[in-house]
């Protein structure tokens, strides 16, 4: 791509908002079902890993292999089998979740005071009634902040499923490496960067809402952790 | 109430036993005590009664119904629990934290918001606090919530885990009178473990000196522990002045009085002299009717035709039939005075000596 004479063509932007908008939704979908998706995945293995801990380094190890695996390889790998589907872009994305979510979510638990798990035990909390009324609304601070991270993560790697034909506002990137105009790359990048913050700022509200008794303090994760994230992921 | 037979508790991997053939009578609404240095198993012995752990051997009957034969949570849910720590629910308002075993009962949420008014009341906490979440409260104010939680649907028995270990020891003193006050309202059976001998004497009807290994060294009223410790271990922990912490725990009244030299306002001084004599003294007080108005000198008598003539001088130590008998020795020796005048609401009771005292002090030893 050589350096372009004006850096946006607004014009270009003008006459193609439909495309752009549908683009963006298409790409907060594919967040949304991998993060939904990994978390229905993650909450039981979580919970199972924090219960039995020999299992913890498995599951964690496992995660952690998956979290490894270059994206474009693992689209690459998955092609054969799944196409180039939507399929095989939410695989690829719902692994790259599980690590943070299953982590969040085990240190989320661990993180509950064990005077409090003894009071209520000592009060005859059943197990059940332990898990779902003590000790995950405590660690849900902790697992939010994992919600968060995956799904800015994913944001980020929505647009390298572009190369299989996904990829929301990824395409608009391919599209302008493509055909050597950069309106549309940059397009691309400045909304999934905007899509970033934003759903960060949603998720940090609806946390806020649901622990109320939380200081701030002690779960923020500023905006500015957030962005380089999904810069990276871009 | 509560009895435990013959219980022993072995951990797995441990070797030694933690609690060995300990066995213990609770009556219903009285407060026992189990206080012990650390490793004696004192807590493990109270986590024994609502099955946070189970013993290796014996048995544990509340109403004489075996607790194991009881599902773990019913029983729990029988006796309230309280521990240093408090453990409130970071999560939960004061109110919800109050609330929150009546809420596992099911109660109906208006029964259970008058429920917590009413121990909110009880336990001295304002109303304001409700709302709040526990983040935001003293220790004293955490520990006096614990309490009201663990009193939530009114159960019979309360098992108490170091209650007021991690506060202040003025708080402290504060939580105890309160606990005391307290118990003498609702009468629950209450099991409190701590390793502070004092707290054990100031709270407990019968305390249970436990010894490392969980050995049963002595199970009495604290003033029979005091007068008479069963073993050199039990000498040893309730430590040195023991007959000073006994005098804490007696009443005046619970001692005799004399009437001692008495005389009344219109009585002629030859009368009143000769009053003195025959107590040996050379002072009497002036007791009209019931009343007490002080005390006169056969020097200041001297020239005058009755006791009235004189003005009365006021009693230095005072102390009332309630009072311990440590604090009547404080106000006889704080006045360098050797006499304390027993007065109930103005009306005499009669004297306390401090030879009297200290034949107290004595019999301990």
């Amino acid at each position: 791509m050589t350096p372009p004479d004006v850096l946006v063509d607004w014009s270009w932007l003008g006459t193609h908002t439909s495309e752009i908008g549908h683009l963006a939704i298409q790409h907060v979908q594919l967040t949304v079902i991998a993060v939904v998706i990994g978390l229905a995945i993650s909450l039981p293995v979580g919970i199972a890993a924090y219960r039995h801990h020999r299992i913890y380094g498995p599951v964690s190890g496992f995660a952690g292999l998956l979290y490894t695996i270059p994206s474009l390889a693992l689209f690459a790998l998955l092609v054969p089998y799944t196409g180039l589907s939507t399929t095989t872009a939410e695989i690829g994305l719902v692994s790259y979740t599980l690590l943070i979510l299953i982590r969040n979510i085990v240190s989320g638990l661990e993180g509950v005071p064990s005077d409090v798990r003894e009071a209520a035990r000592g009060m005859g909390y059943g197990e059940r009634q332990l898990l779902w009324r003590v000790e995950i609304p405590l660690a849900l601070p902790v697992i939010i902040a994992g919600v968060r991270i995956a799904t800015v993560t994913t944001i980020g790697l929505v647009t390298v499923t572009a190369l299989i034909g996904q990829g929301g506002l990824g395409a608009l990137i391919l599209q302008g490496y493509r055909q050597d105009f950069p309106t549309p790359a940059y397009a691309g990048a400045a909304l999934s960067v905007v899509l970033a913050v934003l759903s960060d700022v949603v998720l940090l509200t609806i946390q806020r809402l649901l622990t109320p008794w939380a200081k701030p303090a002690e779960v923020r994760q500023s905006v500015e952790t957030v962005v380089p994230a999904a810069m990276a992921g871009a | 109430m509560i009895t435990l037979r013959n219980v022993s508790k072995q951990f797995p991997g441990s070797g030694g036993y933690a609690v060995r053939d300990f066995s213990l009578e609770i009556a219903e609404g009285e407060t026992v005590v189990l206080v012990g240095p650390s490793g004696s198993g004192k807590t493990t012995i109270l986590r024994m009664i609502n099955r946070l752990i189970e013993p290796t051997s014996g048995t544990i009957e509340v109403d004489g119904v075996d607790v194991m034969s009881i599902e773990p949570v019913e029983l729990r849910r029988r006796m309230g629990y309280v521990i240093q720590s408090i453990g409130l629910m970071p999560h939960r308002t004061v109110a919800q934290n109050i609330g929150m075993v009546c809420d596992l009962v099911g109660w109906p949420a208006e029964r259970i918001r008058a429920r917590v008014a009413e121990l909110a009341a009880m336990l001295e906490l304002d109303p304001e606090l409700l709302e709040r979440y526990p983040s935001e409260l003293s220790g004293g104010q955490r520990q006096r919530v614990g309490v009201a939680r663990a009193l939530g649907v009114d159960p019979p028995a309360l098992l108490m885990d170091e209650p007021f270990g991690a506060v202040d020891p003025i708080v402290r003193a504060r939580l105890q009178d309160q606990l005391l006050n307290l118990q003498s309202q609702i009468r629950k059976t209450i099991v409190l473990v701590t390793h502070d001998i004092d707290e054990a004497m100031k709270l407990g009807d019968r305390i249970a000196i436990i010894n490392r290994g969980g050995v049963l060294e002595q199970y009495a009223s604290p003033e029979e522990i005091l007068r008479a410790p069963a073993s050199p271990f039990v000498g040893d922990f309730i430590g040195a002045e023991r007959g000073l912490k006994r005098l804490a725990l007696m009443a005046v009244k619970s001692v005799d009085t004399e009437a001692g030299p008495l005389v009344n306002p219109e009585a002629e001084v030859p009368a009143a002299l000769e009053v003195m004599r025959s107590h040996g003294t050379d002072w009497a007080a002036v007791v009209d009717g019931e009343h007490l108005l002080g005390w006169v000198d056969a020097k200041g008598l001297s020239g005058r035709a009755i006791v009235g003539d004189m003005d009365p001088r006021p009693f230095s130590a005072v102390v009332s039939p309630t009072s311990s008998l440590r604090e009547a020795l404080d106000a006889i020796v704080i006045n360098k005075t050797h006499v304390a005048a027993v007065v109930d609401d103005g009306r005499y009771c009669g004297l306390l000596t401090l030879e009297r005292v200290a034949q107290e002090l004595t019999a301990a030893s």
